[in-house]
């Protein structure tokens, strides 16, 4: 069927149109980071306008600093010679773009309720830069309120044990570990039916995986049933990790490189599990 | 000479049983407005999403401008201009921002996506909201963002889905004065409509869709030239007075009268003396109209001309496999003015 009209009249005598023809190689890969950075810039302004959205979103990670430190903190005997504050700022971080996640997940999932996705599915716009406009817009709203809850964190007592270093390192590990769990809630967001159910499906899966870890209690504290699964599963394996780089060999057991490797290997799995996936549903989703 | 879009039997079916496209065929000629004209659920839809790109057919092809929707779909895209029946506009960036989005996505340079920007605002009235979120516009606002959105790269070829549904009056003949310009620059337009009214106003050549299926084409004198120009409503109190003063009516329209509950339907050429006619003939029997309304034929009274029944426009229909007998048969449930489609009681 197709053979018989194979390019041999078209385009001839038609005015040219403003649209440029479909680049190929390098030229093509311009237009593949430069539509992930119109959609990511999108994404960014929609923050922007919606500033209580966000203050929101991060008044909970807030509240929690506030609530262990000065309700819980004093019950919980986390590691001896160290203030709890110190123990408590890794598991508020991931807490904080764990919870941050589900807005990647209502954004794509509203998207798509909204109509919008079709109008970029019928543009001559990489396939890719929906989901990774949306991760990277994601990434940086997870930088922002990391350096909130480290302004935070240092009000009440956050001390910074390791240095610099190592809590900068601590940080690059958590949003490593962030923007592959981001591809797990755009895989939810392009599930779910609506932005209501893709919020209510990404918490219960949340909520169990960042209590029942190191978050705010160390593991020895919980049942022994719960300690494997608490210290093994992978919000419980960035937290060590974290942990390890930021305060120190002294704090935290074991060798921290060991941790941090486990942890990257986590991330790099999600990333690579969850990654195709969200493509996968992104093209099956009509 | 190449079609602008031809549609060559295409097919679609949803979760395999739902019937959306039952081998639908038709072409728009280069610089000229096509209505695909139909009830909702009758695959109009389906039939633009798979045209743009959006969808693949199960089976049958598609080509804008001589370019296959599937097989060569990257370049259908820098060809065609999609504005869909939801307004699918980014609520939270303003006018001028969704624009420069969808030019940058078009891969036009930003000075040049700047003075476009500029350009659509004023021809769509929209200059002075331009830098205000989309939040604050009006549905018609919103809507004529909408089609802004879709000509920024000048497209060739334009899908319009139901671009006036919902909208006020006013706005309505707005937007149809801003299509009937498109095609004077030489854009080819594929509309999709359940009002007659809007095909036959702004479309050089329409096809009436149900079940998936194109079961009428022509240009808009040709449809109506089965109809009678006018039609009159007469109400009775009751079902059974409707069908008395039907029976009388008989032989005064261009066709038969229908009853639909209470009311009568005749379809006749010249409403004002025929009004005339009917009431002296009623009186005649006794019967007192409780409403009476001359009209210009709807979408509704087109299909029950070429099917024989009123358009439906309810989910199960869809998907109900649609049997020639049932299509044929004459279906009219005394409420049945409830069930009929909305697009065609303006």
């Amino acid at each position: 069927m197709s053979t018989t009209t194979t390019a041999i009249t078209p385009g001839v005598g038609l005015a040219p149109a403003l649209s440029p023809g479909i680049p190929h190689g390098a030229a093509r890969l311009r237009w593949v980071v430069a539509d992930a950075l119109t959609i990511t810039k999108r994404n960014l302004i929609a923050y922007t306008r919606t500033p209580e959205a966000l203050f929101f979103s991060t008044l909970q990670p807030i509240m929690f600093v506030l609530l262990f430190r000065y309700v819980f903190g004093g019950a919980i005997h986390a590691i001896p010679g160290l203030s709890y504050i110190n123990f408590l700022m890794a598991g508020i971080f991931v807490q904080s773009v764990g919870f941050g996640g589900i807005g990647t997940a209502v954004g794509l999932a509203d998207d798509l309720q909204k109509g919008l996705i079709e109008r970029f599915r019928a543009l001559p716009m990489a396939r890719s830069a929906v989901l990774a406009g949306r991760t990277t817009a994601d990434l940086v709203r997870n930088v922002l309120v990391l350096l909130l809850m480290t302004g935070v964190g240092a009000l009440v007592g956050f001390s910074f044990p390791n240095g610099a270093l190592g809590f900068i390192a601590a940080c690059a590990l958590v949003l490593l570990f962030a923007y592959a769990l981001l591809w797990g809630f755009a895989v939810i967001g392009l599930t779910a039916s609506n932005s209501e159910t893709a919020q209510v499906m990404a918490f219960p899966i949340l909520f169990p995986l960042i209590f029942a870890s190191p978050a705010f209690v160390p593991i020895s504290q919980m049942p022994g049933w719960l300690q494997g699964f608490a210290s093994n599963q992978p919000i419980g394996v960035v937290i060590t990790a974290q942990r390890a780089l930021m305060l120190g060999g002294k704090y935290v057991p074991g060798s921290a490189a060991g941790h941090v490797l486990v942890a990257l290997a986590w991330s790099v799995g999600l990333l690579v599990v969850f990654a195709p996936l969200a493509v996968w549903r992104y093209r099956r989703s009509t | 000479m190449t079609d602008a879009i031809e549609a060559l039997d295409l097919r679609k079916t949803f979760g395999g049983e739902v019937l959306a496209l039952d081998g639908v065929s038709f072409a728009v000629e280069e610089g000229t407005i096509f209505g695909l004209l139909g009830p909702n659920g009758a695959g109009k839809t389906t039939a633009v999403r798979i045209l743009t790109t959006i969808l693949a057919p199960d089976a049958g092809t598609g080509h804008v401008l001589g370019y296959d929707v599937v097989a060569q779909a990257d370049q259908v895209r820098t060809l065609i201009g999609l504005a869909g029946q939801y307004a699918a506009v980014d609520e939270n960036l303003t006018g001028r921002e969704n624009l420069t989005m969808v030019g940058r996505l078009n891969h036009m340079d930003r000075p040049a996506v700047a003075k476009r920007a500029v350009e659509l605002l004023e021809q769509f009235g929209l200059t002075d909201a331009g830098d205000r979120p989309l939040k604050t516009y009006s549905g018609g606002m919103r809507r004529r963002l909408d089609v802004a959105a879709a000509l920024v790269a000048r497209p060739k070829v334009l899908f319009l889905d139901e671009p006036t549904t919902g909208l006020d009056p006013q706005s309505r003949v707005d937007l149809w004065a801003m299509i009937e310009h498109l095609v004077v620059e030489g854009t080819s337009v594929l509309l999709t409509t359940q009002y007659l009214e809007e095909a036959d106003t702004l479309a050089h050549q329409i096809a009436v869709v149900d079940h998936g299926r194109v079961i009428a084409e022509g240009t808009p004198t040709q449809l109506k030239s089965d109809l009678g120009a006018t039609v009159l409503d007469v109400g009775l109190a009751d079902e059974h007075l409707a069908n008395r003063a039907a029976g009388i009516l008989g032989s005064v329209g261009t066709k038969s009268p229908t009853v639909s509950g209470t009311v009568v339907e005749l379809p006749v050429d010249d409403g004002p003396r025929v009004a005339m006619e009917v009431l002296r003939l009623l009186d005649q029997h006794a019967l007192v109209p409780t409403t009476f309304r001359i009209r210009e034929p709807s979408l509704d009274d087109v299909f029950l001309a070429i099917t024989g029944k009123r358009a439906e426009a309810d989910e199960d229909d869809a998907t109900k496999s649609p049997t020639d007998g049932k299509r044929h048969s004459r279906r009219r449930a005394p409420a049945g003015a409830g069930t009929t489609s909305e697009g065609g009681q303006r």
